[in-house]
């Protein structure tokens, strides 16, 4: 979906200047369009209660979907201005210091926040903190109200307390703030630092005080939600997707379908048979799936030939989805990439200048295809242990959701046959597992073409454009720092492994939530990994 | 559902055919295929309303149970009012519901039970999915009763409590519901007011609402104020995740959606399907006599919908508004034969034009898609309008055909063959239960497209048999 503007030529002129800024910057999602002003979720609630988990989590998927957003966590900014951390003492509520500080920061993110959303073609904000008093939510609804945003609060109560625990052991233990990783003291700490929070907490108090305002509050992990005053689509979104969201263990497996016919002769598209060595794949995939005792495992396949023909021999029950069939390569269907050259030479280039928004006549995008398979991520988020037997683009998209790719990445990002990607949530990310099956196969893969290639914007724009964004797509803006104070480092240097080389240097704040492959040992002889990297 | 006991014994991999009609493969053996449409759960779901009188409930249940249906969860409602109605033959006063008529209390009990038995019927022999018991369900007793019912029968059951407290709201809702409902037909409006707002008190004083603590291992959704505020406890599974997303988008907001067909294409006038092709000349026209329409309507804050081909592009731009492109809403994907007359099809693809004549809704075009595909295919759409309120949809044949069955609630089997003829504005306007329609022909002459189902559907009839409803073209 693109929308049409249609400039009624009552705003002055500056105002139109930045709704064009805004308009020619976001390409416009199908998502995005939904909310004409931008909004911010201010996050709520204690300590280790899931806020940054929540925050990241629904930060990646509003970004997959096409609705740039960006997190901004509090905790970053405070271990800028506090050099060390000491101890819980800094969060004490009689600790005059300490809140000064601590304002000065939730200000200093604000004036972000602000940058992000009326300057950087930003259009949802995250803001991760605890903001557990009235006072601080007010501040914040006066910002809000300043600039013509709109809030959606996002309450998380929870008093089980082994999940708290479970959540300090998880991400806690490891934050910059305790690195000396001793887990008692830490946990102790911590615990301490909580009660710090308990004696000022004032919840959401939808019968009364904050009766007007729209928010969700999930309560002990997602077994309730109150929901209050949704205002519009994207908010519904929102909500719909937090109450799939759970963080019980699982593992999702994304592999293609054995090697086709039609891919040894190197035609894309089509509904052929499995080739000789594909159905020796399926075979060794039935072994993997023995071999991992998965229990309770769903098993879903396309409505293409060569998945189906994958997944029966397995043996075991499955679904098919046609909305897991590979995109559809329209005029192009069945031809070689060869025939593809000679017959469509301007289509060719063109999918090369921008193979994310590039759309076969007749035929479909990578971002259609993303819009085409969110109903297959929001199931997957609320399913268990899944293996999904899909095709190259598809598995495209759906990698790029849980390893937060954006639309530049997405379609180069490597999918081999015969190979299964293990994906487990793990902390705030999802650790990759690479298993491939040792059945010889063809290469499918196009690389990116070398090289500077002119880009005609127009004949790309004939046809609609959304753009899926990943959390590292954002404008950087220079920090401002007060005298005195150095740049924090990250703790971890970037995932190299998973990105291309010229997004290397991007830093990232809060740690790195992707363990490079390389790091995880293989269980039998019979396969070896292969560190999944991203073509440059 | 595929059968476990059977994959123990037979032999993998079992070879594949592809179904004609559906184009789906299968294995040869079985004729049944696990075919994600929506989530199937195990389990039947049995979804209880509860609330006072007047609370929207049987407006919830007939539009949950419609919204169920559409997106091919077989879904029915059984109204406990109805039973009573059957029982009693006739409503002498709000006396009867009072909490010490012991006879009334019986009968209301007895009725209760005689829908339960239907719900099982329903659930475990006709083979349907979810049940929507709409009664009451105030006291937890009652509710204890339902959900032992289920227990025994293997359903899972979803609470919907509807609580509202604004006296205006409530009264709305008897005026538009009750005035009109069998038990005041022989009493002026007055009277019947008053009747029913002594009933609504009979019940009030014995309303125990789902209460937090008390029922928190319960999966319920309670609406308060007409959907300001939600309280979702412990969705356990995929139908209820989709209930509580479309109860969450619902409102109503008086409004008006109003669906038409691009204005005549070039391929319409040659009897070609599909392409994506230009307006005619009468097709322009159409648009400017559209544009004329609009403006005397006088709608508030109109929204206007198109889809991603030129025709609907066109005939939005003569409007001369804002307005925004949805992908969702191009027409059917007629695969190989797209952009054929129908004659061509008769021509080349002889079994295929008789395949679909024989089940329309699920006959998909070889490398196309099928109404069952565009249902699927347009959830979004009917998801945002419903969260919207005036919209103007400017689509295509067999996608407006989906949207109106959605809105009038058409079966499977009629929705392919509804009348959706070019230069032809429907106005749906939500009231009491349903949706009331106006048609308004544009006075603009254009061809018709619509194809009747002919007599003969057999694979091996005559090509004159096969034309016989072809309408004329150029």
């Amino acid at each position: 979906m693109s929308s049409t503007q249609r400039d009624n030529g009552s705003a002055n002129s500056t105002e139109a200047k930045k709704t064009d800024l805004r308009v020619n910057e976001k390409k416009c999602s199908w998502a995005s369009y939904m909310t004409n002003s931008p909004t911010v979720i201010v996050m709520i609630g204690l300590p280790a209660r899931g806020k940054t988990y929540i925050s990241k989590k629904l930060t990646r998927y509003l970004n997959w979907i096409g609705v740039p957003t960006k997190v901004f966590n509090l905790g970053v900014y405070r271990r800028e201005a506090v050099r060390a951390y000491k101890s819980y003492d800094f969060f004490r509520h009689d600790n005059e210091e300490a809140m000064k500080i601590r304002k000065q920061c939730a200000l200093v993110a604000l004036q972000d926040v602000k940058a992000y959303l009326t300057e950087e073609g930003g259009q949802i904000a995250v803001f991760d903190a605890t903001n557990t008093t009235r006072e601080r939510r007010d501040l914040i609804q006066d910002f809000v109200k300043e600039n013509a945003f709109k809030v959606f609060f996002v309450e998380s109560v929870c008093d089980d307390p082994e999940v708290i625990a479970a959540n300090i052991l998880e991400v806690k233990v490891s934050s910059p703030d305790y690195p000396e990783r001793h887990r008692e003291r830490v946990m102790d700490d911590f615990l301490k630092r909580i009660e710090c929070y308990k004696v000022t907490y004032q919840p959401l108090d939808p019968d009364d005080y904050d009766k007007d305002l729209s928010f969700i509050k999930v309560i002990n992990v997602g077994q309730r939600f109150l929901v209050n005053r949704v205002q519009d689509y994207i908010q519904s979104k929102i909500v719909y997707y937090l109450m799939n969201i759970h963080v019980h263990s699982h593992s999702i497996y994304l592999c293609r379908h054995g090697e086709s016919k039609h891919n040894v002769e190197g035609r894309i598209g089509g509904d052929s048979e499995l080739s000789p060595r594909g159905k020796q794949f399926a075979h060794a995939l039935r072994d993997f799936i023995d071999e991992h005792k998965l229990s309770d495992l769903k098993v879903w396949t396309s409505q293409l030939r060569r998945t189906i023909q994958t997944a029966e021999e397995l043996g075991v029950p499955y679904e098919q989805w046609k909305i897991l069939n590979e995109i559809d390569a329209g005029v192009c269907e069945e031809m070689t990439y060869e025939m593809i050259q000679e017959t469509f030479p301007e289509e060719f280039a063109l999918r090369d200048q921008d193979k994310y928004h590039y759309r076969y006549p007749g035929g479909e995008s990578y971002q259609d295809l993303v819009q085409r398979l969110e109903p297959v991520i929001m199931e997957l988020e609320r399913q268990g242990n899944v293996l999904v037997i899909c095709h190259q683009a598809v598995m495209r998209c759906l990698l790029a959701y849980f390893l937060d790719k954006g639309a530049e990445d997405l379609p180069y990002m490597k999918c081999p046959l015969h190979t299964i990607l293990k994906l487990t949530p793990v902390a705030y990310g999802c650790k990759v597992e690479m298993f491939y099956l040792n059945v010889e196969a063809v290469n499918t893969h196009r690389d990116r073409p070398l090289g500077k290639i002119p880009k005609d914007s127009t004949l790309i724009h004939r046809r609609n454009s959304y753009t899926p964004l990943s959390s590292h797509d954002q404008v950087k803006r220079p920090r401002l720092y007060s005298a005195g104070n150095q740049p924090w480092l990250p703790l971890a240097p970037t995932p190299s492994a998973l990105m291309p080389e010229e997004r290397q240097s991007q830093t990232r704040i809060g740690g790195s939530c992707l363990s490079p492959c390389a790091k995880e040992a293989t269980l039998t002889a019979q396969k070896k990994l292969v560190a999944v990297s991203a073509s440059k | 559902m595929i059968d476990n006991q059977e994959f123990m014994v037979e032999a993998y991999p079992r070879e594949l055919t592809q179904n004609p009609l559906r184009k789906i493969w299968m294995p040869c053996k079985n004729g049944h295929i696990v075919h994600r449409r929506v989530c199937m759960t195990n389990c039947p779901t049995l979804i209880v309303t509860v609330g006072l009188p007047a609370r929207g409930k049987t407006y919830i249940s007939k539009k949950l149970t419609r919204y169920l249906n559409w997106i091919g969860v077989p879904t029915k409602e059984f109204n406990v009012g109805q039973y009573r109605r059957e029982c009693l033959k006739i409503y002498k006063s709000f006396e009867f519901f009072r909490p010490d008529n012991e006879e009334g209390l019986k009968i209301r009990r007895q009725c209760a039970l005689s829908a339960l038995n239907d719900v099982r019927q329903y659930l475990s022999v006709e083979g349907g999915q979810v049940a929507v018991f709409d009664a009451t369900n105030t006291t937890r007793d009652r509710r204890k009763t339902i959900i032992m019912f289920a227990e025994q029968n293997g359903y899972r059951v979803f609470f919907v409590e509807s609580v509202c407290e604004d006296p205006e709201v409530i009264a709305q809702n008897i005026v538009q519901v009750k005035l009109g409902n069998p038990d005041y037909i022989d009493c002026n409006s007055d009277e019947a007011i008053k009747d029913f707002m002594k009933r609504i008190k009979c019940y009030e004083s014995s309303y125990q609402p789902l209460d937090e603590v008390l029922d928190r291992d319960l999966s319920y959704i309670k609406i308060m104020d007409v959907g300001r505020r939600y309280l979702v406890n412990r969705v356990v599974d995929h139908v209820q995740s989709r209930i509580v997303y479309y109860l969450m988008n619902i409102h109503i907001t008086p409004r008006s959606i109003y669906l038409c067909r691009h204005g005549e294409s070039d391929l319409n006038i040659k009897g070609r399907i599909g392409g994506d092709s230009g307006l005619s000349d009468r097709g322009k026209e159409f648009a400017k006599r559209l544009r004329n329409f609009l403006q005397e309507q006088n709608i508030k804050n109109l929204k206007v919908w198109t889809s991603q081909m030129k025709r609907t592009i066109q005939t939005a731009e003569i409007l001369g508004v804002s307005y925004e492109q949805w992908k969702s809403l191009n027409e059917i994907d007629a695969g190989v034969c797209e952009e054929m007359m129908y004659e061509e099809i008769q021509e080349r693809y002889p079994l295929e034009f008789a395949l679909r004549d024989q089940d329309k809704y699920r006959y998909r075009y070889p490398k196309g898609e099928s109404y069952e595909d565009l249902v699927q295919r347009l959830e979004p759409v009917i998801m945002e309008l419903e969260r919207q309120e005036n919209v103007l949809v400017i689509c295509h044949q067999a996608v407006l055909r989906c949207l109106l069955a959605y809105f009038l609630d058409k079966t499977a089997d009629e929705l392919p063959y509804l009348k959706c003829p070019l230069h032809t504005v429907l106005k749906l306007t939500p009231v009491a239960y349903g949706c009331e329609v106006e048609s308004f022909c544009l006075s603009v002459d254009a061809v018709n497209t619509q194809r009747d189902r002919p007599e003969n559907v057999n694979v091996q009839r005559s090509t004159e048999d096969a034309l016989q409803t072809v309408p004329a073209h150029f």
